[in-house]
């Protein structure tokens, strides 16, 4: 595989991770616009890990990915009593402070930077990009998914129904943080550098859009939206100068057709008839 | 019989405005009280305040002997407390099946039973007992349905299908016959009789007097959030403050 594919193909077992980082809070009804916040969280971790303490790539990036999650309940107890705007416009302040954090902390190289010694080989990011799309499909044919879109429909019948809703809520918001965290893990060791701008907003926005346009009604829309994301500007990289303008344009006008998404659930039903 | 409900001197303000005053009955297990009143009397505000979506001011409201007047609205149901909504409220992004799913929450809310993959298991136990509950009532064959694109009467019946799903011991459904045609209205009273049979309590709110007459053991007319009146159907509507709470005082 020539060295070309093979950048893509990391990046886009980078946007894959990314995005289910994203996924589940947004199945449960949760705009989180902070998630380029915990990559780096897991992002920063892992490396002063390998780097200053000499910790096995593998803890290290299992151990800040859970570090990544912890600090997503911490947060997202409080942050999780707001609700729509209040919560998009809440976790967007959390990114920046979290990388404005990481760009002034000296210990982890502040504004210069931060190079990380071990390295993460290729296959090891597509197994670790496959092993979250598996484990997000396993969440998917559980009552937890069943209960996230509940309480993304109605949160009051699903209370009423004996659904700890804060609880649920939080939840998805923790898992997703551990997945950025370990996603931002690997980025860290893959690169072999980063810095705090790596992690901005953009980052969140884009991720966000990944997982509006593949839709959050299906598990595989992430995916879609990945792909798409991933490949399609490469596809059109032949038109440089007009490529972001095309891929903007036809966005908008796929959102303004389809706002459910392109893989919404009703297909599956069509598909298979659903649950058996 | 044993009480299954008691509701004690329920008070609700909303500013300066007395939703319901000092409203007391009881309802024995088994029975079918019926909750009636013109518009605006106050009967669905009694309902918000027995499942917990509003909090209450002054009074109490007990459930086989359990005091829920301040129990979170979640925690209700764990007492055996189920109620469906005026408008019908499923989760339209789910199957009819998956709806009922949800319902079972409180009989199935352990992290195994959050985490078990339950769709990749056929005819794995808590989709039997969804299905049985439809075939029942004759739905088994929207059972992969999206609720969203189901019929108004089927609607309604799915909704009361979650509620029972719940292991509902008093069963709380607001205007359950709105909208329905005679057959649908006859099917849910076949239905509500059935629970009934199963020693299910139901407080009903309905304005279709001829459904509340033939199902209803017991009816209380709310007026202005106060209780004007209460006793069989026949008794009530002989009651002169009932009938000027619907028609309006002589030479008005």
């Amino acid at each position: 595989m020539s060295g070309y594919m093979t950048g893509v193909l990391v990046a886009l077992a980078f946007n894959v991770i990314a995005a289910y980082a994203v996924y589940l809070p947004l199945a449960a009804g949760q705009l989180n616009l902070g998630i380029a916040g915990f990559m780096a969280i897991g992002a920063y971790g892992a490396a002063f890990l390998t780097n200053e303490l000499h910790w096995p790539i593998w803890a290290a990036v299992a151990f800040s990915g859970s570090l990544a999650g912890f600090c997503g309940i911490l947060i997202g107890v409080p942050v999780l009593r707001t609700h729509g705007i209040y919560l998009a416009l809440a976790t967007f302040a959390l990114g920046h402070v979290i990388a404005a954090i990481f760009l002034n902390l000296e210990v982890v190289g502040a504004a210069a930077g931060y190079p990380v010694s071990a390295y993460a080989p290729p296959m090891t990011i597509f197994i670790c990009a496959a092993g979250v799309v598996a484990l997000m499909v396993y969440i998917s044919t559980t009552r937890f998914a069943l209960y996230l879109t509940a309480i993304k429909n109605d949160p009051t019948v699903a209370d009423l129904l004996g659904i700890s809703v804060r609880s649920m809520q939080v939840s998805a918001f923790a898992i997703g943080a551990a997945v950025a965290g370990f996603g931002g893990a690997l980025y860290a060791h893959h690169y072999n550098f980063i810095e705090a701008q790596h992690f901005d907003v953009a980052l969140s926005v884009f991720t966000v859009l990944y997982v509006l346009f593949g839709g959050t009604q299906s598990v595989f829309g992430p995916l879609v939206g990945a792909i798409f994301f991933t490949i399609v500007p490469e596809l059109l990289r032949s038109s440089e100068h007009w490529r972001y303008a095309l891929f903007a344009i036809f966005i908008i006008l796929f959102m303004a057709i389809r706002p459910q998404g392109l893989i919404t659930a009703d297909l599956f039903r069509w598909r298979r008839g659903d649950v058996k | 019989m044993t009480l299954a409900l008691k509701v004690d001197k329920l008070t609700k303000h909303f500013g300066g405005v007395r939703a319901v005053s000092d409203l007391c009955f009881e309802a024995q297990t088994g029975q079918t009280l019926g909750l009636i009143g013109p518009n605006g009397a106050g009967k669905t505000t009694v309902f918000n305040l027995i499942s917990g979506v509003y909090p209450v001011d002054l009074g109490s409201v007990e459930i086989h002997g359990c005091d829920i007047t301040h129990m979170p609205s979640g925690q209700r149901v764990r007492v055996g407390l189920a109620r469906s909504f005026q408008n019908v409220r499923l989760m339209s992004h789910l199957t009819v099946l998956e709806n009922l799913l949800v319902g079972q929450h409180v009989r199935a809310a352990s992290i195994s039973d959050l985490l078990i993959p339950y769709r990749l298991i056929p005819n794995h136990r808590w989709k039997r007992e969804a299905r049985e509950a439809l075939a029942e009532c004759g739905l088994e064959a929207y059972a992969n349905e999206a609720v969203h694109a189901l019929p108004y009467g089927v609607r309604k019946q799915v909704d009361l299908i979650r509620a029972t799903l719940a292991g509902a011991k008093l069963l709380m459904l607001d205007e359950p016959a709105a909208g329905l045609n005679p057959t649908e209205s006859n099917a849910l009273r076949d239905h509500l009789r059935s629970l009934k049979k199963r020693g299910i309590t139901i407080l009903l709110v309905e304005h279709n007097m001829h459904f509340v007459s033939s199902i209803c053991d017991q009816i209380i007319v709310l007026n202005f959030g106060e209780k004007i009146a209460e006793g069989s159907f026949h008794q009530v509507r002989q009651d002169a403050k009932v009938r000027e709470a619907y028609l309006g005082q002589e030479g008005e």
